[in-house]
């Protein structure tokens, strides 16, 4: 169970392939918010979780629409920056670059994934979603989540050990 | 001449759009429970298990299968005694993704300039394919395909001497390449023969058999059956957490080319697979 923020302690007992199951609150940011915000997201990043994904928009009843993972790698340039600010978490599908398995170790971090295309299942985890910046982006506007149980796997673990390259 | 309003068309795309979007087809689930039944590995069980009961939550909600609900490709003949009337092909074809984006919930995911990238704020303009075709009817298939796999195809221009064996090498490769990047377990649709730009549209078009269908030719089969069970072997399995299913099928289309050209592309779909057709007849 991780309950963000997360400290150094949470981060280290995690090994590659670990289930794990999220509670708290989660950010979402992509390409898009990415560029915009650099290195000074608008959240707290110390300590927090970053989830590479941008919902379908909200039906009627519900909190969200669905919301899967995108492809991790396409963040591995900003990556490094923030987990150096304090970023504990990332969360998305396929594997990283050197540079952020680098940054994971030297951070004391942790890259989490979850299955890509099962994202109306996940939506069954959040239980609130609130715009927090860059309305503008539409889908790819940060959201602040609030997630119950929200199932994933550790990928790349704080001494780098790397669920992909084991298989 | 049989004239036809293309409200029609903008109906039936509408409805497609939707239906591709939340009903996972019967094809692509049967795939997927028979790769349950022959997937060893524990993590990769897991996940096909997930995607299945995902695809029930999706039909069942009226949801998104996948929060990337696509680029439009919309594949069309039309037959060549049809006049359509009070709109224009392209026009119809749009405000069908338009308003199926709309109504069905799904999320807009289209840049409107490559390097502004501003969203153009309904999923248009779609991807249109037209082919001119004898009679009088309209026959139209929508594939709405995500960005994580489309990121992942590929095109080589071999030489006309290349073996088989190095065009393999090139297509196994890139579904290496693809890894647990793009949602295996995988669709490959390969593209061999024509020009440049015909090779990417019959890699795209390998795509839409149904998963299972292999080609008309007999010698092609034989191939797509031995590439799968190669692609197979490379463990990457479902989510890339290795197993035994790295794709569900491998579909190659060949046409003819120069003396001078063996194009080849490969075009990577995910297990989501989303596409629908019908025909206004």
């Amino acid at each position: 169970m991780l309950k963000p923020p997360l400290a150094n302690k949470d981060i280290e007992k995690l090994n590659a392939g670990d289930r794990v199951l999220i509670t708290g609150k989660i950010y979402t940011a992509r390409d898009a918010a990415h560029q915009k915000f650099g290195n000074n997201p608008p959240f707290d990043i110390k300590g927090a979780i970053i989830y590479y994904a941008s919902p379908t928009p909200t039906p009627s009843g519900k909190v969200i629409g669905s919301i899967g993972p995108t492809t991790a790698s396409r963040m591995d340039t900003f990556a490094p920056a923030l987990l150096d600010k304090g970023l504990k978490v990332m969360i998305g599908k396929g594997n990283r670059g050197q540079e952020v398995v680098a940054a994971i170790k030297k951070n004391k971090a942790v890259y989490l994934v979850v299955p890509g295309g099962v994202a109306a299942l996940l939506s069954k985890h959040v239980k609130k979603s609130t715009v927090i910046a860059y309305p503008e982006l539409g889908a790819e506007a940060v959201h602040e989540l609030e997630v119950v149980d929200f199932p994933a796997i550790v990928a790349i673990d704080s001494k780098g050990r790397n669920v992909f390259e084991k298989s | 001449m049989r004239e036809i309003e293309a409200k029609k068309i903008t109906d039936a795309v509408k409805t497609l759009c939707i239906e591709a979007n939340t009903n996972l087809s019967a094809d692509v689930e049967e795939a997927l429970n028979k790769a349950l039944k022959n997937e060893t590995s524990p993590n990769g069980r897991e996940i096909i298990r997930q995607i299945i009961q995902n695809a029930e939550i999706a039909r069942k909600e009226k949801l998104p299968i996948c929060q990337d609900t696509g680029t439009a490709v919309v594949f069309l003949q039309l037959g060549q005694d049809v006049r359509l009337i009070n709109s224009t092909l392209t026009e119809a074809v749009n405000e069908g993704v338009s308003l199926g984006y709309d109504k069905g919930l799904l999320r807009k995911s289209i840049a409107l300039d490559p390097l502004r990238r501003k969203n153009s704020g309904d999923n248009t303009p779609a991807v249109i394919h037209t082919e001119i075709v004898p009679g009088d009817n309209i026959r139209i298939g929508l594939l709405c395909k995500g960005g994580g796999a489309e990121n992942k195809s590929a095109i080589k221009m071999f030489k006309p001497t290349s073996s088989k064996e190095e065009i393999e090498q090139f297509i196994i490769e890139t579904v290496k390449n693809a890894g647990p990047d793009a949602c295996p377990p995988y669709i490959v649709g390969v593209g061999i023969g024509g020009n440049f730009d015909t090779v990417a549209l019959i890699a795209k078009k390998a795509l839409l058999r149904r998963v299972g269908q292999h080609s008309s030719a007999m010698d092609t089969v034989k191939w797509e059956k031995e590439l799968l069970e190669k692609v197979n072997k490379l463990g990457i399995g479902p989510m890339g957490l290795g197993g035994k299913t790295t794709a569900l099928a491998v579909n190659i289309e060949t046409r003819p080319c120069h003396i001078s050209s063996l194009p080849v592309a490969v075009n990577m779909e995910c297990h989501a697979h989303r596409y629908a057709e019908t025909t206004i007849s």
